[in-house]
């Protein structure tokens, strides 16, 4: 099994009900995208690059966890962006974005 | 904001970009709103000022440098004089019980904010405004109600007309409904306003209201239509902000006007 995806297989293997009750909005991650990003990363548009699907990251889904947050798409569930920290680093996979664009009103004038 | 939408007010919507730091805030006054909510009203030095919608990250630390993070609304408006947020005790939590509970006037609480920029409402974003909310899943949407109370005092007597609003809230019973006098008060003085409340498990004698569940054929009754194109926010609970996206979206909603905040199980 591909070790990046096992937090995930747990999370769906614990059931729909407690997996349901545990989802968030995008805006449950801008605390923490906000310790990597100047502007507000919610009102950017993401698109997925599992299905091309684009969306504002603050309609995407979250999964926080105490080891970090998991974002997810709405569309097909591929983790979009993945956050985490450790004692002493804040790790960011991308992996799951292939383009982000913000507003340039958003953008520091 | 939506981006992908033409916005006659841009101008007005550009946020200050700056970065999000953590603050001491001070407890100025604690205000008791239900058996199980409070509001804290904060002094908050260096505070930049807010949009309605947006919340803050509080983080409590124990002696021995454990640490927990819940994210909290702002309930006031930007015109308000001081930034205050609504906490609703959950009985097993680690950090709203010490926010409802052992907070005192003077105890000082760290917290970085305001955060968020999607789940935002302003006053020149125009309407109809429609909020869903559950719980303490209202304080967002009060701050909404607040700021356009705030705005319409300052604007012309046209503009009640153009920014109508209704909030239909679900709360269990008469006593958990969170603001309820302020939010009485708001409905009988405005004509372009209006509340409705569901009490799910217990209703005062002679009750009026709705006494059951938000579900499709209450939102077909108390929301604008789909062709009034209005901006639709939900909070509360991850159950019910989903069921109600749901219904608004099979009522013939854009999915893309309907703007959710769930809370999760239990909010912490």
């Amino acid at each position: 099994m591909d070790s990046g995806m096992r937090a995930s297989d747990e999370l769906s293997a614990a059931g729909d009900s407690v997996a349901d009750s545990l989802r968030l909005d995008g805006n449950a991650a801008a605390g923490i995208l906000s310790e990597l990003f100047v502007p507000d990363l919610t009102s950017a548009r993401a698109t997925c690059a599992g299905c091309g699907a684009t969306r504002a990251v603050g309609e995407l889904l979250v999964y926080a966890h105490g080891m970090g947050t998991v974002v997810r798409c709405p569309s097909c569930d591929t983790v979009v962006l993945c956050v985490t920290r450790t004692v002493t680093q804040l790790w960011l996979d991308p992996t799951g974005v292939r383009r982000i664009m913000m507003s340039a009103a958003a953008l520091p004038a | 904001m939506n981006p992908g939408l033409p916005s006659p007010a841009s101008a007005t919507l550009r946020p200050t970009v700056r970065p999000i730091v953590w603050r001491l805030a001070t407890v100025a006054e604690v205000i008791t709103e239900t058996p199980r909510a409070r509001t804290l009203v904060l002094d908050i030095p260096g505070w930049p000022g807010h949009r309605t919608g947006q919340h803050v990250d509080v983080r409590l630390t124990a002696e021995d440098g454990y640490q927990a993070q819940r994210s909290y609304s702002i309930a006031s408006a930007p015109e308000d004089a001081a930034v205050t947020l609504t906490v609703e005790r959950v009985d097993d939590g680690e950090v709203s019980p010490y926010l409802t509970d052992e907070l005192r006037v003077g105890d000082r609480l760290e917290l970085r904010g305001p955060i968020g920029g999607y789940f935002v409402w302003e006053f020149g974003i125009g309407g109809p405004l429609f909020l869903v909310g559950g719980g303490s899943g209202v304080v967002p949407l009060m701050a909404m109600l607040r700021h356009r109370a705030a705005a319409l005092g300052t604007a012309n007597a046209d503009a009640r007309h153009h920014v109508p609003a209704r909030l239909l809230y679900s709360s269990r019973s008469w006593n958990d409904v969170i603001y309820r006098d302020e939010l009485t008060r708001m409905d009988e003085a405005d004509s372009a306003l209006e509340v409705a409340f569901t009490l799910t498990r217990e209703q005062p004698q002679g009750w009026a209201g709705f006494r059951r569940r938000i579900d499709r054929i209450m939102l077909a009754e108390v929301a604008w239509p789909p062709a009034e194109r209005p901006h639709l926010f939900v909070c509360g609970p991850t159950s019910l902000v989903e069921a109600v996206a749901a219904a608004l979206v099979a009522l013939g909603h854009d999915p893309a006007r309907v703007k959710t905040e769930r809370f999760g199980p239990t909010g912490g």
